[in-house]
């Protein structure tokens, strides 16, 4: 029996082919995104251990700063270094310096990196890491010494196209750095890996200290080594005991979990993310599979009852088309490993359009990666084999002897009946996910509800796709004729293989344009927003946020045709000290508070002083604060206490909550730069855009955008995620593709007699192939159907939830929509170009004798 | 439709064979004939006579290693496979043994195919006749699988008939029929021809079915080695048995 269901696999060498082709697509993907999130995961917690030392000495609160992502100007002081070096469980201190916003400018003038990892800067030394990791270390050159030297990490080296000797472009926002020293040396990691993205500077410690602290005699943070035997948290104790009042020590894991933590769960969320597209490949990819599969034991319902007749039972029937299943997941699978590491190359290329550089990190195939690959390649396999296995058991052994077997199908009334059920179950899922706050994890009730109604579209599809199929078949008949007509009549024979063909098709696109609807409503949305809100007619501020010289906001405000400038400053601390309440701040000049035009609804504006701040209705409101009341905010400094003096109308202006003085700000350890500067114009005024950039000119990160193209960056970002899911998404399609593919691969198989009677009676091989093309056509473009009308309802009713998070606008992006259509139409072509060539090519002779 | 005495279809010279060295079997062996128009000819022999390799060669569906082939006047041996589609779509009409109807289509459509494949309108007038001959009017919106054996065999039947092509190859039409659905169809041929001046070709091993012919040409080992005219059932079975003697 074994024996028999191996040899009649072997001998339909093109179908194994085939149904394994999508299970070796499902389990790559599964592979793919398995090992590169691995990959991520490993590489991040290496190099965030190599960026701490076995105790860290550093200010009380700096790591408030850090929180909200802005760095403060404290330091501690060189002079701590000799009573550190003293004590009993301490190898050797280091002092570093280290600052953010140093950006490297390639040969070509453009910054490196920049959109989203960060720029580091700081000073050489070789101090080892905590546990006595190595850090990074010169991989070529030598060290730098004195002001004219750097080293850089290989990737950023690599990336500006710079080499050893070659003069550094080196810049910061600020415009405090501006400086050109040789390259002479390249740093990286002597096991391979790399700062993913990020990009490093080092100076020696005099010119660091020159450059990122304003010549202080001081540090950023000591690193303490601990001597053999001793333990880190051992090390920390001895440490603090010898500070003094105002900084603080911790162990390197600590630090290190304290600024990997936000990270790795940005990463946690990039892993889910990318598995659960997965997910979606391996549900696709189980239709093409269980379709697969179904026509298959179709084509052997002859063989089988002729088994049956000679004495076979229903269970070593139904087993060996078990068997046949697992050969074909076992194979798949292996493939499918194969495959998946290409694919998570693929994947490491594209998110590396996000900023997260890993190129040079080496990809991790962990055993549980092959464990679950073979695993969901054959049980997916198997799982999707046992429905039409278990109606092989149905056969009767009669059947062997009739000429056309027909495999005993569930009634299309039964499956409605399923569909309608599963549509009943997963619509209040999604929508008490989307619409009930209160239900804990909403994104799994929103999930399951999803896959819900896909799999009950996908089971009433032969009922749902059955007018339709009707409608195409009629305009296939009149614009096709005869070929048309059979073309559509083929579609309908079974509806049921078309439609499941077609909802593979469907769930790619009805992801795709779901998110096209996101991406199109929050595009309309953020225009909306700098619509309503942007005023003036510039704003200068660079990509991130991060703050540049006030001196260029000086300059600006002297151009001729400049009536007037608003900065604004950014600052964050913890509310009441509460590490979970993080508060961001925004500071502007007293004398220029009057220009934001704000309407108090109690205190006065004009009151507006140091150490006061003006609070936004809503968020005063929800905070119990009024007038006169105390704000307590902890920074890096330490506690302060603010008095309210105003509570204002909500403005566009003011991105805080809390608005309070520049100088109030500086007083709490933040630096002296400009965030945010809004420009107004004499009318009247022209060429002022250039004369704008003129000052930024030597500043590639800061620029001068009117609100065409303030909008434009707004928008970037978004355009960015969308192109990822759709790379991810494109997977989904290519799969449904083969499934097309297929199943018209099959059912030309399954009617190679009927096509050998077409060609005897007249039939042309051009229009044979027109047939198969129009019957792919239809099935891609019932797959299309479904999945944009699915896609505007998920679309909708998802903006419709998200309503109150600043998506207002929900927008249907109609050239999409055409072009999807129109993508459905050349894919089904494509899909036919191999099933449409094997039909016309078959010979006529044998495929009229053909049985 | 042809003319009476005129040739509606030649072989000359016409030799197949299959494999090589040891295992060659000679299909046809240098065979020429002459199809009359407006006559029904039968062609018989046991297994492995070549009679299915001359019909197939005759209608275009297969090609010969040398001779000719003609139907009308048209040399087919210099045709392309376009040319040949188009020929057999065009002049040849086809019955097989086991029925090969497009099971998606209903018996109407399943008729008018070949005509409506080539473009062509049928001619109304003929079509009834079709239709009155096959006797199927009340049948016509069936699908093959709600029709019987018999019946479905006539709509192929009236499907080689409508495009009036210049010969009709029956392959075993009654194969797979009783007899009684069998006569009903070789009936309905042999009206063809007596009626509508049809040229029928019919392979068949059944002395039945070749009683209804005009001529019956016997093949042994890929040649003609003999030849009856207006056959009786009891002709042909005597002929049989003397070759296989």
């Amino acid at each position: 029996m074994i024996r028999a269901s191996l040899k009649s696999l072997l001998a339909r060498r093109v179908r194994l082919l085939l149904s394994t082709f999508a299970i070796v697509l499902g389990v790559a993907f599964v592979t793919g995104i398995l090992m590169f999130s691995d990959t991520v995961q490993r590489s991040f917690v290496a190099l965030f251990d190599s960026t701490v030392g076995d105790s860290v000495v550093r200010p009380v609160n700096s790591d408030v700063a850090q929180q909200g992502a802005v760095f403060s100007t404290q330091t501690v002081p060189a002079s701590l270094q000799p009573d550190l070096e003293r004590l009993p469980g301490a190898a050797r201190v280091d002092g570093m310096v280290s600052a953010t916003g140093v950006y490297v400018l390639s040969t070509g003038g453009k910054v490196v990196g920049g959109s989203g990892p960060p720029a580091f800067g700081g000073n050489w030394n070789d101090a080892p890491a905590g546990h006595g990791l190595e850090g990074l270390v010169i991989l070529d050159g030598h060290e730098p010494h004195g002001a004219d030297e750097v080293v850089l990490d290989e990737s950023t080296a690599d990336r500006a196209g710079y080499e050893l000797g070659d003069k550094v472009s080196i810049v910061t926002a600020t415009q405090t750095l501006d400086v050109h020293p040789t390259l002479v040396g390249i740093a990286g990691f002597r096991e391979g890996g790399s700062l993913n993205g990020a990009t490093y500077a080092a100076f020696d410690t005099p010119t660091a200290q020159q450059l990122f602290l304003d010549g202080k005699d001081a540090y950023t943070v000591f690193w303490v080594t601990a001597r053999d035997g001793v333990s880190q948290e051992e090390l920390t104790e001895q440490v603090a005991a010898a500070l003094p009042e105002g900084y603080e020590a911790v162990t390197g894991d600590d630090a290190a979990e304290e600024s990997a933590g936000p990270l790795l769960s940005g990463i946690g969320f990039l892993t889910t993310f990318l598995l659960i597209f997965a997910g979606i490949a391996l549900v696709v990819s189980s239709y093409i599979i269980v379709n697969t599969f179904s026509i298959l034991v179709a084509q052997r319902s002859r063989e089988l009852a002729l088994l049956r007749a000679l004495g076979a039972s229903k269970k070593q029937v139904i087993r060996s088309v078990q068997l046949e299943a697992f050969a074909v997941g076992l194979v798949g699978s292996t493939l499918g490993l194969g495959l998946g590491v290409v694919l998570a190359m693929g994947i490491r290329a594209l998110v590396s359009s996000i900023g997260l550089d890993l190129a040079h990190q080496p990809l991790i195939l962990a055993p549980r990666t092959v464990l679950a690959a073979f695993a969901t390649g054959i049980v997916v396999t198997m799982v999707a084999a046992w429905l039409p296995a278990r109606r092989t058991g149905r056969i009767a052994p009669v059947q062997a002897l009739r000429d056309d077997v027909a495999l005993p199908e569930s009634s299309v009334r039964r499956r409605l009946l399923l569909g309608v059920a599963l549509l009943a179950a997963g619509i209040p899922l999604a929508l008490v996910g989307l619409f009930v706050g209160a239900v804990p994890h909403n994104g799994w009730w929103v999930g399951a509800g999803v896959l819900a109604v896909l799999l009950g579209v996908t089971a009433a599809s032969p009922v749902i796709g059955r007018p339709f199929l009707r409608a195409t078949g009629a305009v296939e008949a009149r614009a096709f004729g005869p070929m048309g007509r059979l073309a559509g009549q083929n579609s309908l024979r079974n509806p049921r293989r078309t439609t499941a063909t077609a909802s593979a098709l469907m769930i790619g696109l009805t992801l795709a344009f779901t998110v096209a609807i996101l991406g199109s409503s929050a595009k309309a949305s953020v225009d909306k927003a700098v619509e309503d809100n942007f005023i003036g007619d510039y704003v200068v501020s660079s990509a991130f946020g991060e703050g540049f010289s006030p001196a260029i906001t000086d300059r600006m405000a002297e151009i001729d045709g400049v009536t007037e400038v608003l900065r604004q400053r950014y600052g964050f601390g913890l509310l009441g000290g509460d590490e979970d309440d993080g508060l961001s701040i925004v500071a502007t000049a007293p004398e220029t508070i009057g220009d934001f035009h704000l309407k108090a609804v109690a205190g006065s504006v004009s009151d507006f002083a140091d150490d006061t701040v003006l609070l936004k209705e809503d968020w005063a409101d929800d905070h119990d604060l009024g007038v006169g009341d105390t704000l307590e905010v902890t920074l890096p400094t330490g506690a302060k206490k603010w008095r309210v003096v105003g509570v204002v109308e909500d403005s566009p202006l003011v991105f805080s909550p809390v608005l309070t003085t520049t100088q109030t700000l500086l007083d709490s350890g933040f630096p002296d730069q400009d965030n945010y500067v809004v420009v107004f114009a004499d009318p009247g005024a022209t060429g002022l855009q250039e004369r704008l950039d003129a000052v930024v000119e030597d500043l590639p990160v800061v620029t001068v955008k009117d609100q065409q193209a303030f909008a434009a960056e707004q928008r970037a970002p978004i355009d960015r995620i969308i192109g990822i899911i759709y790379g991810l998404l494109f997977f989904a399609v290519v799969i449904a593709v083969l499934g097309i593919v297929n199943t018209l691969a099959l059912s030309v198989i399954e009617r190679t007699r009927e096509i050998g009677l077409l060609r005897a009676i007249g039939v042309s091989r051009r229009q044979l192939r027109q047939m198969i093309r129009l019957e792919s056509v239809v099935i891609a473009v019932l797959g299309a159907v479904l999945g944009v009308a699915l896609g505007i309802v998920f679309g909708v009713t998802l903006m419709y939830a998200l309503r109150d998070q600043g998506l207002e606008r929900i927008s249907i992006p109609v050239v999409q929509l055409v072009v999807f259509l129109v993508l459905s139409l050349v894919l089904g072509v494509l899909a036919a170009v191999f099933p449409a060539r094997r039909a016309a090519r078959l010979d006529v002779l044998r495929a009229i004798a053909a049985d | 439709m042809t003319q009476e005495g005129a040739v509606a279809a030649r072989v000359q010279h016409l030799t197949k064979t299959y494999g090589t060295g040891e295992t060659q079997v000679v299909a046809l062996d240098d065979v020429t004939i002459d199809l009359m128009a407006g006559e029904f000819t039968a062609v018989m022999g046991p297994s492995g006579s070549g009679k299915s390799t001359l019909m197939h060669c005759l209608a275009a569906l297969d090609t010969a290693d040398s001779g000719s082939v003609m139907i009308g006047d048209q040399e087919l041996t210099v045709l392309k496979d376009k040319a040949l589609t188009r020929l057999r779509r065009d002049a040849i009409g086809f019955v097989f043994q086991s029925y090969n109807l497009v099971p998606t289509l209903t018996a109407r459509e399943n008729i008018l195919l070949p005509l409506s494949i080539a473009g062509r309108d049928p001619d109304r007038e003929w079509y009834d006749a079709v239709i009155a001959t096959v006797n199927l009017a009340d049948r016509l919106d069936h699908k093959p699988n709600q029709l019987s054996g018999g019946q479905q065999q006539r709509v192929a039947v009236a499907r080689a008939l409508v495009s009036r092509p210049r010969v009709v190859f029956a392959d075993e039409p009654t194969g797979n029929l009783d007899s009684a659905s069998g006569a009903e169809v070789l009936d309905l041929l042999r009206r063809s021809v007596d009626e509508h001046h049809q040229t029928v070709v019919m392979v068949t091993h059944d002395p039945v079915a070749a009683a209804y012919t005009d001529r019956v040409l016997f093949l042994a080992d890929g040649r003609v080695v003999d030849e009856l005219r207006d056959p009786s059932r009891e002709q042909v079975l005597e002929t049989m048995a003397r070759l296989a003697a």
